[in-house]
């Protein structure tokens, strides 16, 4: 299988401080990957990376074969039209109804005639389940179908690439199951890459073919789905087996308790 | 809201801008800057014009003639020569007169202009020799203080 | 460090972030001028920021205008008939109106009322990552989002100010002339005869429009540049009051000393 997405020793930090420090990672076409780690990792940083919202300070970042920090505006737009992306709360436009929201890029980059837009944007909601909730607001909808709503607009071009950002976070666990559900077939049926970034470790478990940790700016272990359950490294055990201390330590650095309560021993 | 009702609402507040632009350009105002092609210019000396301004209006019996468009001041007389700019529709004759006066005690100052009797009428360009110049109330006062004085000195 | 040393260093640090929040400002501002194309080819964009930014602003608008006119009747008549003026009612009512009140009173009221709102929800479309979204979907959101609302803030801002004239110009006549009396036909033929369609009318005009650029581009850029959060956002939204005020009447200083030197 193609890589599709490939990351070659990238780097990146705002200001001094860094947050992705040489990380090297791949997606092939019609898998789902899934980034893991705790909150804080440099997760989404790395999605915008390859949505070339931002650049990295070393490093390639290369999306089919293009390298994405070297695009101009024009050639950025017309890679992007190819990727679709889930944001963490859904980021719908809130000024508009949920019809008009998956609409919006077939408006914005097609002179499809209103019939058709109207066909394609009833397709996609179905996919999703929300067929009937088209004229609703963003503000009328509930957080599971809000994210639904958003993974509709996300393959409303049919884009090559979706990436997810935090899909499950803050849902119950019928959406929460609803939703991986939806990414694990919409990659299948469309032919999809998916990448995931996420800290919900037994959810995407089920779904996911390829799993990448990061923890500190570095990638601590990949492998697939079962390799990991099975992982007896420290990290990915605690990670997996939701273990409050290990080598993500439950204090924060700190000088030594009976020190800083002013105890002589 | 649909989009009709957007653009109804729309078209209203545009009109009703408009609307207000033209109830302040033609029932509040007036378009007083006389028009070139319909003006002529004539040109005044007076030993003093007191408070006149630029756009100051002209009358002709109380009647608006046109407006001073220009002041400045001539260094070869020594004194100030103010442009008029008349209606071309108002012909006066040569030896018309004009004068600084005012509307009331405090109101603004304005060109008097009085009828001559000559059969030539004043040209573009032409300059008015009979002038009164602007009551300046010091010297009023002091004439009058002066003569007061001078009749003292008589008796 | 010692203290008056960390005294100067800040001062240094005030001045860069400010020179360079300038120049992102600038640089924001240019954008937004270069990427109007699409509020013009898709005017129902700029239509419908017209409704939000000019219809709402309405009712306060004309509200105001005639009660600022109604008052300016009310005080004007006082003052002028010790003079024995009262005919000049009109002309003050309407040269104060056309030149100074109108335009900044109407802007001070469309600052709080649409530059507000617009800070706001510009600030919020980037807190919930919809410019983002946007532009992940490659669509710029400068030409998309910011410049529609752009021109439909310098197309809004002289109607609202010339409507805010005249009614507050009928507002005087109200006072002035229906209520106390004085004469309607001196009341009208004195302002007519003194109110200069070039100079006053037009230079009102002028200055309706440089306002309406200076509190769009101000309430676009505090949005834009507001930070993601609850607190930024309703920080940027008090900003945009205060600096949009400011503006207006700095510039409008600014502006009356060019356009009526020399005129009486």
């Amino acid at each position: 299988m193609e890589n599709l997405v490939e990351i070659e020793n990238v780097t990146f930090g705002y200001n001094a401080r860094p947050i992705l420090k040489g990380i090297n990672m791949t997606a092939k076409r019609g898998q789902v990957v899934a980034i893991m780690g705790s909150s804080g990792c440099g997760k989404t940083t790395l999605l915008r990376l390859i949505g070339g919202q931002i650049k990295p300070s070393k490093g390639l970042v290369r999306v089919a074969g293009q390298n994405v920090a070297e695009l101009e505006q024009d050639g950025l737009y017309e890679l992007r039209r190819k990727m679709g992306m889930l944001f963490q709360f859904g980021a719908l436009f809130t000024d508009m109804n949920v019809f008009d929201n998956i609409a919006f890029q077939l408006r914005e980059h097609t002179s499809l005639p209103e019939e058709i837009i109207r066909d394609l944007v009833l397709m996609k909601l179905h996919a999703v389940g929300l067929r009937g909730a088209a004229n609703l607001m963003p503000s009328e909808l509930s957080g599971g179908m809000a994210r639904r709503v958003a993974l509709a607009r996300a393959i409303a071009l049919e884009p090559t690439l979706v990436m997810y950002d935090e899909p499950f976070a803050g849902l119950d666990p019928i959406s929460l199951g609803v939703i991986g559900n939806i990414i694990r077939r919409l990659t299948d049926t469309l032919g999809l890459t998916s990448i995931v970034v996420t800290h919900d470790v037994q959810e995407s478990l089920k779904i996911v073919d390829y799993v990448y940790f990061i923890s500190e700016g570095v990638i601590e272990a990949e492998g697939s789905a079962e390799e990991m359950r099975a992982s007896d490294l420290p990290f990915v055990h605690q990670f997996v087996h939701g273990e409050p201390d290990g080598p993500v330590p439950f204090q924060y650095p700190a000088p030594p308790y009976a020190e800083d309560l002013g105890l002589s021993l | 809201m649909s989009r009709a009702w957007l653009d109804l609402w729309v078209g209203l507040f545009v009109a009703a801008g408009i609307g207000a632009l033209m109830f302040l350009a033609l029932k509040v105002g007036s378009m007083n800057t006389v028009n070139k092609d319909e003006s002529y210019q004539v040109i005044a000396h007076f030993d003093n014009i007191g408070g006149l301004k630029v756009r100051a209006p002209i009358k002709s019996a109380g009647v608006v003639v046109g407006r001073v468009t220009a002041i400045s001041f001539d260094d070869k007389v020594y004194e100030a020569e103010v442009t008029m700019t008349l209606e071309k529709r108002y012909a006066f004759p040569r030896d018309s007169s004009a004068s600084i006066l005012t509307s009331g005690l405090l109101g603004e100052q304005y060109i008097g202009l009085e009828a001559g009797g000559d059969d030539v009428k004043l040209n573009n360009g032409d300059r008015v020799k009979l002038t009164q110049s602007a009551v300046v109330l010091e010297n009023l006062i002091g004439q009058f203080l002066y003569s007061k004085a001078q009749e003292g000195a008589g008796n | 460090m010692i203290a008056p040393l960390r005294v100067i260093a800040r001062l240094g640090r005030y001045t860069l972030d400010g020179i360079s929040r300038t120049g992102f400002a600038a640089r924001f501002f240019l954008a937004t001028l270069l990427h109007s194309g699409t509020a013009f080819r898709r005017f129902g964009l700029t239509i419908r920021e017209i409704y939000f930014a000019g219809v709402l602003s309405l009712i306060i608008i004309l509200v105001s205008g005639l009660f600022v006119g109604m008052v300016l009747g009310l005080q004007g008549y006082e003052t002028l008939q010790t003079y024995g003026s009262e005919s000049a009612l009109g002309v003050l009512v309407a040269l104060s109106l056309v030149r100074e009140l109108g335009p900044v009173v109407a802007g001070l009221l469309f600052a709080s009322r649409a530059g507000s709102a617009i800070t706001a929800e510009i600030g919020l479309m980037k807190a919930t990552e919809q410019l983002s979204a946007m532009e992940m979907m490659a669509v710029d959101p400068v030409a998309r989002v910011i410049a529609p609302r752009f021109w439909a803030g310098v197309i809004s801002m002289p109607m609202l100010a010339a409507m805010f004239s005249a009614v507050g110009i009928f507002g005087g006549y109200l006072v002035g002339v229906v209520l106390i009396g004085v004469d309607e036909g001196s009341f009208w033929s004195q302002m007519q005869d003194k109110v200069d369609f070039q100079a006053d009318i037009i230079n009102g005009v002028v200055k309706s429009v440089v306002f309406g650029i200076a509190v769009t581009a101000i309430a676009l850029f505090e949005g834009y540049d507001a930070p993601p959060t609850a607190e930024g956002v309703s920080g940027a939204t008090t900003r945009t009051v205060v600096t949009s005020s400011l503006a207006i009447l700095g510039l409008d200083f600014i502006l009356t000393a060019f356009m009526f030197r020399g005129v009486s």
